[in-house]
């Protein structure tokens, strides 16, 4: 049976690791990730988790030693944050063009420069292309759950992409919650072994060698690239099923890439992912209890995107009240642009959500805190934008930023 | 014990589309004879990864992959590892990486994997610069050498010669490192074969002329690896167990022209160029020689 125990965003990704028995684990240290790495040091040491350990020398050289294990057929395990990730951008898009199952998990922080460890989600949007599948937790036990189900979907042979599972650094890696702890056992039921069958595709073959990570030219580059983008796409698919077996043999657990939260019946709604959503939660319900028409939608996934999933649940048969203004809030922004979460929803919308207004609130950068009153203040605007839907639609609203500087609203006309 | 004579017939590195004289191909070809079938190769990118490997047309006749250009050192690691975690044991795990690719670029995964004593052999094949993009300078480029971007021929900035890459490999306490080149093929085999056998990490640096980027004819790949050994700018040495040894110590050199005239790369070299060439190799022998002594504890 499964066990309550107290931990933090990180204790419960390191112990998720430790259920899922990777047979290589390499990490370099970052804050705020360290402590997953310390523990799973610490498993290994202690022969909870029967495992090698490689101390590496860079960030890069972790993913390339991953992926260098799993072309032997075992699966992997590592984890990183802010700089470091941006340190592997090289090695994100090699592991996923070559196809490697992997696992990562990702300490979602800000960017130098100003140096800052504090977190926001600069670091895994900035790099959503790279063809990993990205997942972003709420809570601790969504950590713990979704580092088991993102194996189980990464080494589906139909998949074969790897995973990069975020947490909001210090908000989520950092605080203690109850965490039911399912036995060894049960994830070896889940999941299939560590090591892989012999013929599992993309990896080295005693009997009838393999070349891996290879060359193309302009003709084959581009077929590669399509089954790359036609098998993300498949993912999907993929994630809820396994997120159902999840269901199924823990009982408990979303099974969409998106969750919505009294959103079926609300005019105005926020667009968010990670652990931001918990506090929306909480303000919704108060504004609820006042009479407001407020709602949550929460981005489970950013890849593969969830286009349909939010299209219908924003705009499909089972809302009792039509949308009017939706609002993006993330911890991000795509300098001169907008934030990278609402140039996705905005693409997404663009078939069936013509003439409802978006609103991109930019908040919590570099661990900003983002508070009830703050989120109040967005669904405000979003009704306000009703009136102002031209010239707001566009912009981008820097959440809290007028308690700090006089000039917040300095954006030019 | 193998000689180019008696290597084995099976070839696993045909098709490939090196230039005609490549040295880098040969260490390849060459190598893969001694290990046989089951190794696994790791190549960086650079000119025998962009030679082998592409689709369909696959020239490795063992399991192989191509590592990115910073990171031989650390897919070695995790092939050595994943396999160790498997239980197998009698798998080589060998990388043939560019003097670029282990000189600069790769020096920090190749340093790590050196320091975690990794059961992998690093093979070093020098050709004195980045050739696959085009023959620029690399931290292995000679002094006085031509390449694109040390257009009137390289002039370092110190009169220290190249990186000393097998200083630095025996620097990490790694249990075998040697020198090694193409044009003394039974002493390069012989080391393949030692380094092959060894627990933990070994090293080899071997010479490979390029003609491409050299500016010499195709067929005088195995003379110049010769005329590097012969001239004293290419010092043959193993490194064993904390011990220094010189496989040959001449009591003369042949003269530098025999082995500089034939490559267009140090055609501008003029007579005082070559007579501070011919200092600096005296020097680096007569620290060589030291460093003999040294290790033997004399
Ligand atoms: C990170 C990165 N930087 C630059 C390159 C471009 N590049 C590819 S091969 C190469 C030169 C390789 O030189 P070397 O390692 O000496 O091997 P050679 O080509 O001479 O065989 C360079 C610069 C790259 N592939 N990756
Ligand atoms: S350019 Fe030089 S190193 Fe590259 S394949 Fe040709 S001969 Fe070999």
């Amino acid at each position: 049976m499964s066990q309550l125990a107290f931990l933090s965003g990180n204790e419960a990704v390191a112990e998720a690791v430790r259920l899922c028995r990777p047979k290589v684990v390499a990490a370099y240290p970052i804050t705020p990730q360290t402590v997953v790495v310390e523990a799973l040091a610490g498993m290994v040491e202690s022969g909870r988790l029967e495992s090698e350990f490689v101390h590496v020398e860079s960030e890069h050289s972790a993913l390339a030693l991953v992926m260098g294990a799993a072309a032997t057929g075992v699966r992997t395990f590592t984890a990183t944050s802010s700089q470091g990730l941006l340190y592997m951008a090289e090695c994100l898009y090699y592991a996923s063009g070559g196809r490697f199952p992997l696992v990562m998990m990702n300490a979602n922080r800000a960017l130098a420069l100003p140096w800052n460890i504090y977190g926001d989600q600069s670091d895994s949007l900035a790099l959503i292309s790279a063809g990993w599948i990205q997942a972003y937790a709420e809570t601790a036990q969504e950590s713990l759950d979704m580092i088991i189900q993102a194996y189980a979907v990464a080494e589906d042979p139909a998949v074969r992409t790897p995973v990069l599972v975020n947490l909001d650094g210090f908000v989520l890696t950092h605080t203690y919650e109850a965490v039911s702890l399912p036995e060894p056992s049960e994830v070896d039921d889940f999941l299939p072994p560590p090591v892989f069958p012999d013929d599992y595709p993309g990896t080295f073959d005693l009997a009838r060698p393999q070349s891996l990570a290879i060359t193309a030219g302009p003709g084959d580059y581009a077929v590669f690239k399509a089954r790359q983008h036609w098998a993300m796409c498949q993912a999907a698919k993929h994630i809820r099923t396994t997120a159902h077996a999840f269901r199924a043999a823990f009982g408990r657990g979303c099974t969409g890439l998106v969750e919505g939260y009294r959103s079926e019946d609300a005019e105005f709604i926020l667009i968010t992912l990670g652990s931001t959503a918990g506090t929306v939660r909480v303000v919704i319900d108060e504004l609820r209890a006042s009479g407001q028409s407020v709602g949550l939608i929460r981005l489970r996934y950013l890849r593969p995107f969830p286009t349909d999933e939010l299209n219908d649940a924003l705009f499909g048969a089972e809302r009792t009240v039509a949308v009017r203004a939706l609002g993006v809030l993330e911890k991000d922004i795509s300098f001169g642009h907008q934030g990278s979460v609402a140039l996705e929803v905005k693409a997404a919308l663009y078939d069936r959500g013509a003439g409802v207004p978006v609103r991109n609130f930019v908040a919590g950068l570099g661990g900003q805190d983002v508070s009830r009153a703050h989120l109040a203040d967005c669904f405000t605007e979003l009704a306000a934008t009703l009136d102002t839907a031209a010239r707001v639609a566009s912009g981008v609203r820097f959440v809290g930023l007028k308690d700090l500087v006089d000039d917040h609203d300095q954006e030019p006309a | 014990m193998i000689t180019i004579k008696n290597l084995p017939e099976p070839e696993y590195f045909v098709g490939h589309k090196a230039c005609g004289g490549c040295g880098g191909s040969l260490v390849v070809r060459w190598t893969l004879k001694v290990l046989g079938e089951r190794c696994i190769a790791v190549i960086p990118a650079g000119c025998m990864s962009a030679v082998g490997f592409i689709y369909p047309q696959m020239a490795l006749g063992v399991n192989a992959m191509i590592a990115p250009f910073a990171a031989t050192g650390a897919v070695l690691s995790g092939v050595a590892r994943g396999l160790k975690a498997r239980g197998i044991e009698d798998v080589t795990v060998v990388g043939f990486a560019g003097d670029g690719a282990t000189a600069d670029i790769g020096l920090q995964a190749l340093s790590g994997a050196f320091d975690r004593r990794e059961r992998m052999l690093y093979i070093c094949y020098d050709n004195e610069a980045y050739m696959n993009t085009g023959i620029q300078k690399s931290g292995a480029t000679p002094f006085g050498a031509r390449t694109t971007t040390s257009p009137g021929g390289y002039r370092p900035e110190t009169d220290a010669p190249k990186k000393d890459l097998i200083r630095i490999a025996a620097a990490h306490g790694i249990p075998y490192a040697a020198t090694a080149s193409v044009g003394y093929a039974n002493d390069f085999l012989k080391k393949v074969q030692k380094a092959a056998q060894v627990e933990g990490p070994s090293f080899l640096h071997v010479f490979a002329p390029c003609p491409t980027g050299w500016g010499c004819d195709a067929d005088s790949t195995v003379r110049l690896g010769k005329s590097v050994v012969d001239t004293g700018l290419w010092p043959l040495v193993e490194w064993e167990n904390g011990a220094v040894r010189l496989n040959r110590n001449p009591a003369r050199f042949a003269p530098l022209e025999t082995y500089t005239g034939e490559q267009a790369r140090f055609r501008r070299l003029t007579a005082a160029d070559l007579a501070d060439l011919e200092a600096t190799r005296d020097r680096q022998w007569r620290a060589l020689r030291a460093w003999v002594r040294e290790s033997a504890g004399m």
